[in-house]
């Protein structure tokens, strides 16, 4: 079982000051602490658990500029045997289509049964990039995947709707899958496991390696532009309570015993 | 032609809620640009959606098929497709959903279409289609421009649009043909499965006290269930507590697990995402406990402290057991 596995670097702004850049079409990302996409890292690990398994091969793939080195490194160190990075000037600024054209240009010239993705990505959110893949690779594809059972030429999944909600469905393989978070417990990756893959070979490729000319990919080869990032008007809607912590405790308290629910 | 499309979503045998958030979506678009309003039906016994419908929508389009039963991306897109193709609308408006993610990106492949998801708005102005959405997780407003093509999709997100208002006289209903010719082999549906189902249902709580990634590790879960009980309330939290398995899928709230109306909905340690919030809408009054002074839990809020969790809690947690016994 050939399993490909797309994973992406998003800087984690958990407690980051989110600052636009001057262009307006980006956030200014020197001070950013940057990982693994959170759905990759699902995507990533269910890729090694299957192949524990099943045996085969996972090889995992970036597009991204230099720095994306680093997811790779850390899917190397979880258990991934290949890693391709692909890494042009010219794949800048693209949207989920272009970076798919890329993506599916590289993935078409190498062996796979499964193709993993994460359900979107924790920056741009499009949860785009697997489904696309899919439809131009010309193979099926299911999203929002919860679990994963491999039979032969069949994968059985289930699918998160809403509501606590799942369908579960088969497809015929080779097919794409995104992951959604939970369906299973990425392993822990530690400093020394990523420094033992540092001398890995990757496969950087640029778009010429694809096939593909400038035109076709990156901002260029976009369907879509960001014209302008904002930040959400901050309006809060009601009171901070001020003082030290035992005073807004007992503000609180008093809040719910106003409305008369301490009984 | 000039249409603003709207892709009916159903699921066993009900029309969904995003449905009519399209229709009202739609319909403000295609008064702008003096289109019609066309809903799309695809299924099998669809004769009371499309009556519903009617009511909203200038004209019903139904394409009955067995295969459209329930929903499935490949005979959609199929059909989708070619509808769209024939008839070439201004837009079509998919809802961002678990539908709506399955089948508008290879629909969009297929038609070679500009697609724009999870739109929190949408305008179509001499045929361009711009959109905002947000952006990491919500924090960052885009505004986005399709590029010229022949075919526009944008899919919405759920929950922001007004409650669709009525036409004088119903529209027309008009069935086609499924252009559906022998059965796709690639997807099967094989059966739902309901997994919030559990020991309790925590939409039937008035006080929920839930908490979130913030609270960093299991075993400092039962300083939150002391608040829980002190307050005489029940135990919930966001998704990350149960993707880690710290509490069970049954206390999930928000888009993929309970929607919750209770009188107080105190949030630690949550920062307050769309598929969260989305959730707690119905909710009396909502308070919120979080050290980041901008986590959109903020938002809304009706009480908020920005501090330490595990300074605040337990020390809140004392002063109602204090107001409790009268002191
Ligand atoms: C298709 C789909 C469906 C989803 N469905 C759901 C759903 O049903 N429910 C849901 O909840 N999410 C859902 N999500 C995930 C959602 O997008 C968010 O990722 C999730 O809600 C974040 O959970 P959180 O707020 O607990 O964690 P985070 O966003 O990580 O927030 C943690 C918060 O804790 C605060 N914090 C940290 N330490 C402390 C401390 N010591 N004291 C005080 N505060 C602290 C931080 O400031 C932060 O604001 C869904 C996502 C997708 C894509």
């Amino acid at each position: 079982m050939d399993i490909i596995v797309c994973v992406k670097r998003v800087p984690d702004l958990a407690e980051a000051d989110i600052v636009i850049d001057r262009s307006q079409r980006d956030i200014e990302k020197d001070d950013l602490v940057f990982d693994i996409n959170e759905w990759d890292n699902y995507a990533l690990e269910e890729a090694v658990l299957l192949k524990e398994k099943l045996g085969g091969t996972v090889t995992t793939i970036t597009l991204g500029d230099e720095d994306a080195e680093e997811v790779l490194r850390r899917a190397l160190a979880v258990g991934a045997d290949n890693a391709v990075h692909l890494d042009d000037a010219a794949f800048a600024g693209g949207d989920a289509y272009a970076t798919a054209k890329a993506l599916a240009a590289a993935i078409r010239e190498m062996p796979y049964d499964l193709v993993l993705a994460g359900a979107q990505a924790g920056d741009d959110g499009y949860g785009q990039v697997g489904a696309t893949l899919a439809e131009l690779l010309g193979i099926p594809h299911a999203t929002l995947v919860t679990s994963l059972e491999v039979d032969g030429k069949i994968a059985r999944v289930r699918r998160e709707l809403e509501a606590g909600l799942e369908e579960v469905m088969e497809l015929g393989l080779p097919a794409v899958l995104t992951i959604q978070t939970g369906i299973n417990e990425p392993r822990y990756v530690s400093i020394a496991g990523i420094r033992r893959v540092a001398r890995r070979e990757i496969d950087v490729r640029k778009a010429s390696d694809l096939g593909l000319s400038a035109a076709e990919v990156g901002a260029a080869g976009s369907k879509t532009e960001i014209e302008k990032l904002s930040l959400p008007p901050a309006a809060q809607k009601g009171d901070i309570l001020e003082g030290s912590t035992a005073v807004v405790a007992e503000k609180l308290a008093a809040i719910f015993a106003s409305k008369g629910w301490l009984g | 032609m000039n249409e603003i499309l709207v892709l009916a979503e159903h699921r066993r045998g009900e029309l969904r809620e995003i449905t009519f958030d399209l229709i009202a979506r739609g319909r403000q678009l295609a008064e702008k640009a003096g289109a019609e309003l066309v809903a799309v039906v695809l299924g099998r016994g669809t004769d009371g959606f499309c009556a519903t419908l009617a009511q909203y929508a200038d004209r019903v389009l139904v394409v009955e098929d067995d295969a459209l039963r329930d929903f499935n991306s490949e005979p959609y897109q199929a059909v989708l497709a070619q509808l769209i193709s024939e008839r070439q609308p201004l837009l079509t408006l998919i809802g961002h959903t678990a539908c709506g993610l399955d089948l508008a990106p290879s629909l969009a492949v297929q038609l070679d279409a500009a697609l724009v998801t999870d739109c929190l708005e949408v305008e179509i102005d001499g045929g361009k289609l711009t959109a905002v959405r947000p952006a990491y997780g919500g924090r960052v407003r885009a505004s986005l421009q399709a590029r010229e093509a022949t075919h526009r999709i944008a899919t919405i997100q759920a929950g922001n649009a007004p409650s669709p208002r009525a036409r004088d006289s119903a529209g027309e209903i008009v069935k086609l043909q499924s252009p559906l010719a022998e059965e796709m082999a690639y997807k099967k549906l094989l059966e739902y499965v309901d997994t919030a189902a559990g020991e309790i249902d925590i939409s039937q709580s008035e006080i929920i006290v839930s908490v979130g990634r913030g609270i960093g590790d299991p075993k400092n879960i039962t300083l939150v269930e002391d608040l829980a009980n002190a307050l005489g309330g029940v135990l919930a939290c966001s998704r990350p507590v149960v993707d880690k398995k710290w509490l069970p899928k049954a206390r999930q709230v928000g888009i993929s697990g309970k929607t919750v109306h209770p009188k107080l909905y105190l949030a630690i340690g949550i920062s307050g995402a769309f598929q969260h919030v989305t959730a707690i809408k119905g909710a009396g009054m909502v308070v919120a406990i979080n050290k980041d002074p901008k986590a959109p839990i903020f938002r809304v809020a009706d009480y908020g402290i920005v501090g330490d969790l595990f300074a605040v809690v337990p020390t809140l947690k004392e002063k109602i057991a204090r107001a409790k016994a009268g002191k």
